[in-house]
């Protein structure tokens, strides 16, 4: 593609030599390197609540960021106002930090290379509202006739297209075009007068509207949430203390986000403050753990054909047979470390500075089938599914609470128990996994993940595991 | 853009929107500019300065809602907005408790709330505090070895609402704040910790010295944590983490939470929900405080609530939809950000001080952990469950002794609630949620068996 038939070509007929101008601006004051994000972001979203379509929003945001890197120093403005004086103003501001002696010239732009994994012909927000409302009102209506204790069933969907234009000091440019779509059903139920239980499910990715059929359309959704509060009706307390735990596959792979993902982030690394500094080459995990960072999985949540400052994502091995590899680098990190960015950077929008973040992170297939993993187990609790995560950086001490688990009792599952919350260390707790299965599964596509106030969608993955001590914080004795 | 061209862009939204068919509508605009610069072993690292602004339009047609949002406050990008609005709601389905406050609920607070002041502060003098709080958290003791920097952020914003029931407001509002955030090492293990001060401007912020010391000294008492072994116990939560119990109790009262039965707190009005020593309040009319406003999102003015008192639950937290579903009337809580309808909100949401310190709280507990940070999202409003992360320190004789990490704590936030045993005298309003030291008995402590 280039720049004049690009969607900011098109539609706001920014130039190479407009963009030329502002890299040189940012880089007037010296400094070794200057970015520009543009960013148009339309986004949907609809919901249903007691069975009433109540509420639906739509709009647009536009803006661009400009950064300018001197040293570790990162200068940074952005402007919602695409004038060019605007964005000369926002180039200058950022390019105050710089007071370095270092000073480097803009070279021409060179489209980068760039993946090609989403290529929905007609993005969901293109297609008619009504299509979109379908969705929310299918999944309400299969939920409330699936089970008679069903009391409250909220639906909401919810879609965004994102064009990018990134332009670098040292010649690099990208265009994306990102969609994005999301469907989830929540439900409550109750036996009697008893207590609500809750349920969820939902899915999506950079997708069009035809993915929410089959394992993906709003019936199917409706019918595991449901299953879920169902399940919840007849939970007992979770045990409180040190248990074995195995973890089914697909959704639990937030271990791997929490354990070890953001220990990895290289900003953590550069700056010694993690758990998992200058340890590579180490061993951080059992052997039976590969784990993996991969951008370029064609329509995932996390996937992307480039990051958000012109590099391709990849597919980045961070652990393997229990070996640490590398970390996940962005621009930044990469030129302090005098290496190359492992695609890793990213931003929430325009207004903030890329990082490195996560894209799908997942662990690898083992031998072992589930089956044989459970029958392992005297005494412990099976994980299905969480409801979210977090961790210190600096300890390596990580959270994830389960939604869905049962006890393990002489091999077999029986008893579902409550919500609890798992807690273990990151370099630790990956000693601990015993066995791995071979059915590595992803997630359904609803992984939200913050980072110092930014938001962006991740995906994670991981098959049936077996982790020989972890505490799990219930209240049974 | 002024205040005055600003309040203009939003009774011109709604305007435009009654012109295009709609019963009612209600434009929300925000304006503001932000700076922020963090500096990191003495050196500025990151610096970021910038304007932003945003407008969100909610319409009704009849007893249909849409809304739309737009970043461009040309009147190009307003007409887009409103037509986009119009767009939507046409898609949704008639709902018969949707509609904007009667004319009578509208109004806005009149007494100064002082919620602007001038930021005068050069780029300089902002980098130096930063600085001066980083060196101090530094030099205070070797085991402190690297540092995740220190920041000084701002904000200045403008926010204004109109709506097509005869509602103009709007109000400035400012704040800073200045953190530091220290990393202490101890063999192979390291710790990291934070403190923070804040305030509508810098001279009302507390030292950089100070800031940098407290910081230093929260994440010293980290190192050298040990897990401990599972046992039922009391738990006393320090001011900063004390203040989430408060949010907890804030999600289950929002008649959000109530009409759709997903509350711990349903139908418990006039009943003892916590200890008698128990009152939670949210008065968004203080002056100076950081959850004040003249009037919430949808142009009512705030008023002072008291949710749950010696013990009982008194109230919901109520916007105009969430009170019409419970044949209540709104209680001022409405809250929205551009985009959506609106939720409920809170102004300074905070459990009412008790009368003993917290040293004496560790003395009458005698045994039990002392938190100073939760982590996690283990906590089910709907029915109760908790069950966090947690570390800090472990009581004895009444004393702090050894640092505690990697533990969980559980209960059910219904028992929780009730089982307070006492409440500090430290209550400081250091943001829009406050709590003093809490000590609750009764919880379950997971860690080695």
């Amino acid at each position: 593609m280039s720049l004049s038939s690009s969607f900011f070509g098109l539609k706001f007929g920014i130039s190479e030599r407009d963009l030329d101008r502002y890299l040189a601006e940012a880089l007037g004051r010296g400094a070794d390197y200057a970015d520009l994000y543009f960013e148009y972001l339309a986004t949907s979203s609809i919901s249903i609540d007691e069975s009433i379509v109540k509420s639906a929003t739509q709009g647009v945001s536009l803006g661009v960021g400009v950064r300018v890197i001197s040293g570790e120093r990162t200068g940074y403005a952005y402007s919602d106002d695409l004038s060019p004086a605007k964005i000369l103003k926002a180039a200058a501001t950022a390019a105050c930090i710089a007071d370095s002696p270092s000073k480097v010239d803009t070279v021409g732009l060179t489209p980068s290379l760039q993946h090609d994994l989403y290529p929905v012909l007609r993005a969901p927000i293109d297609q008619p509202l009504e299509e979109r409302v379908l969705l929310v009102k299918r999944a309400d209506a299969a939920a409330r006739a699936k089970d008679a204790r069903v009391i409250q069933v909220q639906g909401s969907y919810a879609d965004s297209l994102r064009h990018v234009l990134v332009a670098t000091s040292d010649g690099k440019l990208s265009f994306d075009r990102q969609p994005m779509a999301r469907l989830n059903v929540s439900v409550l139920a109750r036996e009697g007068n008893g207590t609500p239980q809750q349920g969820y499910s939902g899915g999506g990715g950079r997708v069009g509207l035809d993915f929410f059929t089959g394992a993906n359309s709003p019936e199917a959704y409706a019918e595991e949430a449901v299953r879920q509060a169902i399940v919840q009706l007849g939970a007992v307390e979770a045990p409180a203390g040190e248990s074995v735990v195995v973890l089914g596959p697909g959704w639990p792979g937030v271990l791997l986000h929490e354990a070890v993902g953001h220990g990895l982030e290289a900003d953590f690394n550069r700056k010694g403050t993690s758990a998992f500094s200058g340890r590579v080459g180490q061993k951080v995990a059992s052997e039976l753990c590969t784990v993996i960072d991969d951008g370029t999985i064609d329509s995932r949540r996390g996937s992307l054909n480039v990051d958000d400052e012109a590099n391709p994502t990849r597919q980045n091995v961070l652990i393997e047979n229990g070996i640490l590899r590398g970390y996940l680098t962005d621009e930044l990190s990469a030129r302090l470390a005098g290496g190359r960015s492992t695609g890793s950077g990213r931003r929430e929008n325009y207004q903030h500075i890329p990082m490195p973040r996560m894209t799908n992170t997942f662990m690898l297939s083992g031998s072992s089938t589930p089956e044989e993993i459970i029958r392992s187990v005297p005494k412990g609790i099976y994980c299905a599914n969480f409801a979210g995560g977090q961790v210190d950086i600096t300890s390596g001490n990580f959270v994830f609470s389960a939604s869905e688990s049962y006890l393990i009792e002489d091999g077999k599952l029986t008893r579902p128990v409550r919500g609890a919350t798992l807690i273990g260390n990151g370099p630790e707790a990956m000693q601990y996994i015993s066995m791995v299965g071979n059915d590595l599964k992803l997630d359904q596509g609803i992984g939200i993940c913050g980072k110092e106030g930014q938001s962006v969608p991740v995906g994670v993955g991981i098959p049936t595991v077996r982790i020989d001590k972890m505490t799990v914080g219930g209240t049974a004795r | 853009m002024t205040e005055e061209q600003l309040r203009a862009a939003a009774a011109s939204a709604v305007q435009q929107a009654l012109a295009l068919g709609a019963t009612d509508a209600e434009c929300t605009i925000s304006d503001g500019s932000e700076f922020s610069v963090s500096v990191r072993l003495g050196e500025v690292e990151k610096l970021k300065e910038a304007d932003s602004c945003g407008a969100g339009l909610r319409v009704l047609l009849g007893q249909k809602q849409g809304s739309s949002y737009t970043s461009d406050l040309t009147p190009e990008g307003i007409r887009q907005m409103v037509a986009s609005a119009i767009d939507i709601a046409r898609i949704t389905e008639p709902d018969p408790y949707a509609g904007l406050p009667d004319a009578t609920e509208l109004g806005q607070l009149t007494a100064d709330l002082g919620l602007a002041s001038d930021l005068t502060l050069s780029t300089a003098e902002k980098i130096e505090l930063a600085k001066r709080a980083e060196k101090a958290a530094l030099s205070l003791d070797p085991r402190i070895t690297n540092s995740d920097g220190a920041s000084f952020d701002s904000h200045s914003g403008t926010r204004v609402f109109a709506n097509s029931r005869g509602f103009l407001g709007s109000y400035r509002s400012t704040s800073c704040s200045l953190s530091a955030v220290p990393v202490a090492k101890s063999g192979d293990r390291m710790e990291r910790d934070y403190w923070y001060s804040i305030g509508r401007d810098h001279t009302t912020l507390e030292s950089p010295e100070h800031i940098g010391r407290v910081a230093a000294e929260r994440v010293l008492r980290r190192l050298g944590a040990r897990k401990i072994p599972t046992q039922q116990a009391t738990i006393v939560l320090d001011p900063r983490v004390a203040r989430s119990l408060v949010g907890h109790v804030f999600g289950a009262v929002t008649g959000d939470a109530i009409y759709r039965k997903s509350s711990f707190l349903l139908d418990k009005i006039d009943q003892l929900v916590a200890a008698p020593t128990v009152t939670i309040v949210d008065d968004p009319t203080i002056p100076g405080l950081f959850g004040s406003s003249p009037f919430d999102d949808e142009g009512v003015p705030g008023r002072r609530n008291l949710i749950i008192e010696n013990g009982v639950l008194k109230t919901y937290l109520l916007h105009t939809y969430t009170a019409r579903k419970l044949s209540l009337k709104t209680t001022g809580n409405a809250s929205r950000g551009l985009t959506g309808s609106p939720g409920t909100g809170h102004g300074n949401l905070y459990l009412e001080a008790g009368t003993m310190t917290s040293d004496e709280i560790l003395k009458a507990v005698g045994t039990g952990l002392f938190i100073t940070e939760l982590i996690g999202q283990g906590v089910n409003t709907v029915n109760g469950d908790y069950s966090r992360g947690a570390c800090g320190l472990w009581i004895e004789n009444g004393e702090l002794t050894y640092p505690v990490a990697e533990v969980t704590v559980a209960g059910n936030l219904s028992e929780m609630l009730k089982n307070i045993l006492y409440i500090g005298n430290d209550l400081e309003f250091r943001g829009s949620t406050s709590a003093p030291t809490v000590a609750i008995g009764g919880m379950t402590i997971s860690g080695v068996q």
